[in-house]
C-alpha cells in the first residue's frame, strides 16, 4: 500500500531529486484503531487530496519533532475524521468553528502547536467570520485550508470556492454569479490583514507542486513553533469522486482549471512586529477584587441605631445629573453603617439627557424586593421626575425636589415636600455636577436617615482628587444648610407639609 | 469585608476565586458589565480575555479552552445565548466543563433589555440539538451571583458538563453588599484534557459517534451522569413554609419580590411561604413535593408566560392545583401586586 503510493509520487520525477518516502510517518497511528473497519487504510477516496495533505503534515510534524506538542483541531467535512489518523492530541469541533476553538486552545497552551485543518465549506462559508478574526488577532496557530471547490462529504453541493460555471448538486446549471456570486479567494482576502505572518497557496496537482506544498506546510509549522504568528496554507486539492473524474484527470483539473482561478503564490512571508503596549499590571486575586482573609467571622460593621427599620428611596432625574451615582453613595453609606442595602438602577442604552432613576433599599434585615413601588423618600431632580413618581410616595413619605418651588399646578397631599434649588447652589460652588451631592445633604438633614460623617467617609473613599473632594464637602454642607435655613424661616412650599 | 458590588461584576469576582483564567465573550445589554469586569480583572492575574467576533465564536473559544482543561467562561443575554446553543450542545456532547452566564432580557427576537425569565426553556430544557442537560443555577442576590458562579465551576468540573448561571437584568444590574472570603482553588485533575503533551497525546475531545450503538452508549452514559446530578445537586431555599397554607414559588428576582409579598401577606394574617429553587436543573422536585405537602394552594410567579411552571406541575403530578401569575415584556411585578395574588389564592381556598 505504502509503496504503491510512493510509486505514484515517484512517477515523473525519478531524476528530479525528490525525496521518495517508503514508510508511514510515526505521526500517523500504525493502524487506524478509531475506525470501525478497514483499519489499515484511510476513509478517503482514491486520488483524494486529503491523503496527501495529511501525509505532508504528519511528515513535517515528525521531522520538526513536534508530535507530542501538537493539538490538531478537526473540522466538519471529509476530514472530520482526521483524528483517526494523526497520533497527536485531537479535538473535534463544530462546522466552521475550528479557528475559534483553536484560539481557546492556543491561549490555554501558548507553547504548544495548534493546527486547524479545514475544508472550503467549513472555512470559507460557515466559518468565514471565525477565520478572518482569528487571522486578524494574529492567533499563533496554523490553518491548513483544503480547497477542492466542492462539498465532498455531503455529496457535491456548491462551495464558496466553486468556480463560475462549475456544476454542483446545488448549482445544477453551473455556478451563476448572478445568483451565487463569485468564488471566494481566501488567501488574497486574508492577505489584506495586517497580523498574519505567513500565507501561501499551493496545489496538489503534480509532484513539483506537491513538493512546494510540502515546503509550505513545514514553513507554516516552523512559524508557529517560533512564535511568529498566524500562518495559513491554502491547498488546492483534487476531489475525483465528486468531480466525476479519475485520479489523474482530477489532478490535471487542479493544474489546468483551478490554478488559473486560484493563482499559486506566497502572499505573506514576514515577521510582523506586534507592539506589546499597555501591558496589564499583575496583582493577587485578593487585592484585585478587594477581599481579605477573614479573621473572626463577620468583618462588617455592627448596625447603628437607625430610626427606621426599612427605608426605601427612589431617585430620579435626567441622565447626567448624577442620579445613579447619588443612589450608589447612599447604598454605600448604608452598608458602612451596618445596614442591608440594595441599589437597583434603571438601565438602558448609554445616553445623556434621557431620564434615569434608581431604587435604594436600606434595611435592618435581609432585603426582599429591591424594586420599590412605594418609596418612603423620593428625590426628584427635575419636574418630569416629580410629576412621574410623586404619586407613588408612601403616605407620610418625603419628597425632595431639586428646584426652588413646586410647579403651581402640582400637589401631593400624602407627602412632605422640600424644595431646594440644587443646581443653582451647585453652580454657585463652581460646578453643576455636584447638584446630586447638594441633594444628598438635603436628604440627610431632612430625614436624618444616615450620618453626614459617613457621607464624608464614602466621598473620601471615592473621590481621589482633593479639589473635587472639597467641592463635594461644600456641596454636602450647602444642601444641609439650605434645609436648616428653610425650616428656620418657614419657607415651605407645601402648606400642610412638615408636621415635625 | 463587605463591598458594594454590582451583580454582573460579582460574577467575575466569583469566577476569579474559582480559578477561572479565561473569558471569551461578546458585549450585550444587560450582561456587558461581566465582559467589562473580565477584561479588567482577568488579565491582571495572568489570564486571558478575548472579545470575540460573535457569541458563536465565543462559545467555541470556550470549547477550545475547556478542551485544554482550564476553567473558562462566557456570558451573554438571550440573543447571544441563542447563538451559543450550537456550541452548548457540542460542549455537552464532548463532556467539556465550562460556565455560561445568561443575564436574561425580554424576548423573543430583539425584544428589549429589561428583565425577563423567558430563557428558562432554552437553558433548563436545552435549546441546542440532541439529548443533553445543562446544570443550571439561579442566583437571587449579588452575593449569590459570586457564590453560585464558584459552585457552577465546581459542578461543571465534577460532572464534565456545561453549567449555566441563569439570572436576569435586575440581579445583573443591581448593587448589594458582597462579602467574599479568599478561597484556595483545588481544581480537580483532568486526565482527559488535550494539552499538547506526551501524556495527553492519545486524548481526544469529540462529540461524534458514527456508529449508532456507540452513540447510544454515549448517551446512556450521559443519562447516568445526569441521574447522579439529579440525586445530589438539588438546591433550594424555603421561607416561612413551616405553617404555610399557600405556597408561592419563584426564582431569581421574582423570589425577592415574593419574599416581600410573603411578609406583607403574613402581616395581613395569611399563612404563606416561599419555595425558591436555586438549582433549576436539577429541579428540586422532591423537596418541592415535601414543601407543598402541607399547603392547600400553590402559586407560581415568573417573568415569563409559564416556563418553570411546567416543572412545578410535573413535580406535583396533578396532586395540587397550581396557579400562575406571570409578567412579561420586562415588567416586574410589585410587592403589592403579588400580595394581591396571594390573597386571591386564599379566597379560592376559603
Amino acid at each position: 500500500m505504502e509503496e504503491k503510493r510512493a510509486a505514484v509520487l515517484d512517477d515523473p520525477a525519478s531524476s528530479s531529486g525528490y525525496e521518495i518516502v517508503h514508510s508511514k510517518s510515526k505521526v500517523f497511528y500504525p493502524e487506524f484503531e478509531r475506525k470501525t473497519d478497514l483499519k489499515h487504510q484511510t476513509h478517503y477516496c482514491p486520488g483524494c487530496g486529503h491523503g496527501v495533505a495529511h501525509k505532508l503534515i504528519a511528515e513535517a510534524l515528525e521531522d520538526l519533532e513536534l508530535q507530542n506538542d501538537t493539538i490538531l483541531v478537526s473540522p466538519v467535512g471529509c476530514s472530520v475524521f482526521a483524528y483517526y489518523y494523526f497520533d497527536v492530541g485531537n479535538v473535534q469541533v463544530a462546522h466552521g468553528r475550528a479557528p475559534a476553538a483553536a484560539t481557546g486552545l492556543k491561549r490555554a497552551c501558548p507553547d504548544k502547536i495548534v493546527i486547524a485543518y479545514q475544508g472550503d465549506g467549513d472555512l470559507a462559508a460557515i466559518g468565514t467570520a471565525e477565520i478572518i478574526h482569528a487571522a486578524n488577532r494574529g492567533e499563533k496557530i496554523t490553518i491548513f485550508f483544503v480547497n477542492n471547490t466542492i462539498y465532498g462529504m455531503t455529496g457535491g453541493q456548491m462551495a464558496p470556492t466553486t468556480l463560475v460555471g462549475q456544476k454542483s448538486t446545488t448549482s445544477p446549471w453551473g455556478r451563476r454569479p448572478v445568483n451565487e456570486g463569485f468564488p471566494l479567494h481566501m488567501s488574497e482576502l486574508l492577505s489584506s490583514l495586517e497580523a498574519p505572518v505567513y500565507i501561501e497557496r499551493v496545489a496538489l496537482s503534480d509532484n513539483k507542486n506537491i513538493m512546494k506544498a510540502r515546503r509550505a506546510v513545514r514553513k507554516a509549522l516552523e512559524k508557529q513553533r517560533d512564535g511568529a504568528g498566524f500562518s495559513f496554507v491554502e491547498i488546492l486539492s483534487p476531489c475525483p469522486t465528486i468531480w466525476g473524474k479519475d485520479p489523474m484527470e482530477a489532478r490535471r483539473w487542479v493544474a489546468e482549471t483551478m490554478i488559473p482561478n486560484f493563482p499559486l503564490n506566497v502572499f505573506r512571508d514576514r515577521k510582523v512586529e506586534i507592539p506589546v503596549n499597555n501591558a496589564p499590571p499583575q496583582k493577587t486575586i485578593a487585592e484585585l477584587i478587594g477581599i481579605e482573609k477573614k479573621v473572626d467571622g463577620k468583618t462588617s460593621e455592627p448596625a447603628r441605631n437607625h430610626r427606621f427599620h426599612d427605608l426605601t428611596i427612589k431617585i430620579a432625574g435626567f441622565g447626567g445629573q448624577g442620579v445613579l451615582l447619588l443612589g450608589q453613595l447612599l447604598a454605600e453609606m448604608g452598608m458602612r453603617e451596618g445596614l442591608e442595602v440594595s441599589w437597583l438602577p434603571s438601565y438602558g442604552p448609554e445616553m445623556r439627557s434621557g431620564s434615569a432613576h434608581c431604587h435604594i433599599c436600606l434595611s435592618k434585615e435581609r432585603i426582599g424586593s429591591p424594586l420599590i413601588s412605594q418609596p418612603s423618600v423620593l428625590i426628584a431632580m427635575n419636574e418630569l421626575s416629580l410629576r412621574k413618581f410623586a404619586s407613588q410616595v408612601a403616605p407620610g413619605g418625603v419628597i425632595i425636589y431639586g428646584r426652588t418651588a413646586l410647579p403651581v399646578d402640582f400637589s401631593c397631599p400624602q407627602a412632605q415636600i422640600v424644595c431646594i434649588p440644587a443646581s443653582e447652589l451647585a453652580d454657585k460652588l463652581g460646578s453643576a455636577k455636584v447638584a446630586n451631592v447638594v441633594m444628598m445633604g438635603a436628604l440627610l438633614e431632612e430625614t436624618e436617615c444616615l450620618s453626614p460623617a459617613t457621607a464624608m467617609q464614602v466621598l473620601e473613599a471615592k473621590v481621589k482628587n482633593p479639589a473635587l473632594l472639597e467641592l463635594d464637602r461644600k456641596a454636602l454642607d450647602a444642601g444641609r444648610l439650605y434645609i436648616d435655613d428653610t425650616v428656620a424661616v418657614g419657607a415651605v412650599t407645601q402648606a400642610d407639609g412638615f408636621a415635625q | 469585608m463587605r463591598q458594594l458590588c454590582k451583580g454582573n461584576v460579582a460574577i467575575i469576582k466569583g469566577a476569579l476565586l474559582a480559578g477561572c483564567r479565561a473569558y471569551y465573550g461578546y458585549p450585550i445589554t444587560p450582561a456587558s458589565e461581566i465582559a467589562e469586569a473580565a477584561a479588567l480583572y482577568i488579565p491582571q492575574v495572568g489570564g486571558t480575555f478575548v472579545q470575540a467576533e460573535s457569541e458563536t465564536a465565543s462559545i467555541n473559544m470556550v470549547y477550545g479552552a475547556a478542551s485544554a482543561g482550564i476553567r473558562v467562561m462566557t456570558a451573554s443575554s438571550g440573543p447571544g445565548l441563542s447563538l451559543m446553543q450550537e456550541g452548548m450542545s457540542y460542549l455537552a456532547g464532548a463532556e467539556l466543563p465550562c460556565v455560561i452566564v445568561d443575564v436574561m432580557r425580554g424576548g423573543p427576537g430583539l425584544g428589549n433589555i429589561a428583565p425577563e425569565q423567558s430563557d428558562y426553556f432554552a437553558m433548563v430544557k436545552g435549546g441546542g440539538h440532541g439529548n443533553y442537560r445543562n446544570l443550571v443555577l439561579a442566583p437571587a442576590s449579588v452575593q449569590e451571583m459570586a457564590e453560585l458562579t464558584v459552585l457552577a465551576f465546581d459542578l461543571a468540573d465534577k460532572y464534565r458538563n456545561p453549567a449555566v448561571v441563569l439570572t436576569d437584568g435586575f440581579v445583573g444590574q443591581m448593587m448589594e453588599p458582597l462579602d467574599l472570603e479568599y478561597r484556595e482553588v483545588v481544581a480537580p485533575p483532568k486526565p482527559w484534557a488535550v494539552q499538547g503533551t506526551a501524556e495527553t497525546r492519545k486524548n481526544m475531545v469529540s462529540s461524534i459517534f458514527l456508529e449508532t450503538d456507540d452513540l447510544e452508549q454515549h448517551q446512556r452514559q450521559l443519562e447516568a451522569k445526569y441521574q447522579r446530578a439529579q440525586n445530589s445537586e438539588t438546591r433550594w431555599e424555603e421561607y416561612c413554609t413551616e405553617d404555610a397554607e399557600v405556597l408561592v414559588i419563584g426564582y431569581g428576582i421574582v423570589s425577592r419580590v415574593l419574599r416581600s409579598a410573603v411578609d406583607q401577606a403574613r402581616n395581613r394574617g395569611i399563612k404563606v411561604g416561599l419555595f425558591r429553587p436555586i438549582s433549576l436543573w436539577p429541579f428540586p422536585a422532591k423537596e418541592l413535593v415535601r414543601a407543598a405537602g402541607r399547603t392547600e394552594r400553590i402559586l407560581v410567579s415568573e417573568l415569563s408566560n409559564g416556563q418553570m411552571l411546567e416543572d412545578v406541575r410535573l413535580a406535583l403530578d396533578g396532586k395540587k392545583p397550581v396557579a400562575f401569575y406571570g409578567r412579561v415584556g420586562g415588567n416586574v411585578p410589585t410587592v403589592e401586586e403579588l400580595t394581591e395574588k396571594i390573597e386571591e389564592q386564599m379566597a379560592v381556598s376559603a
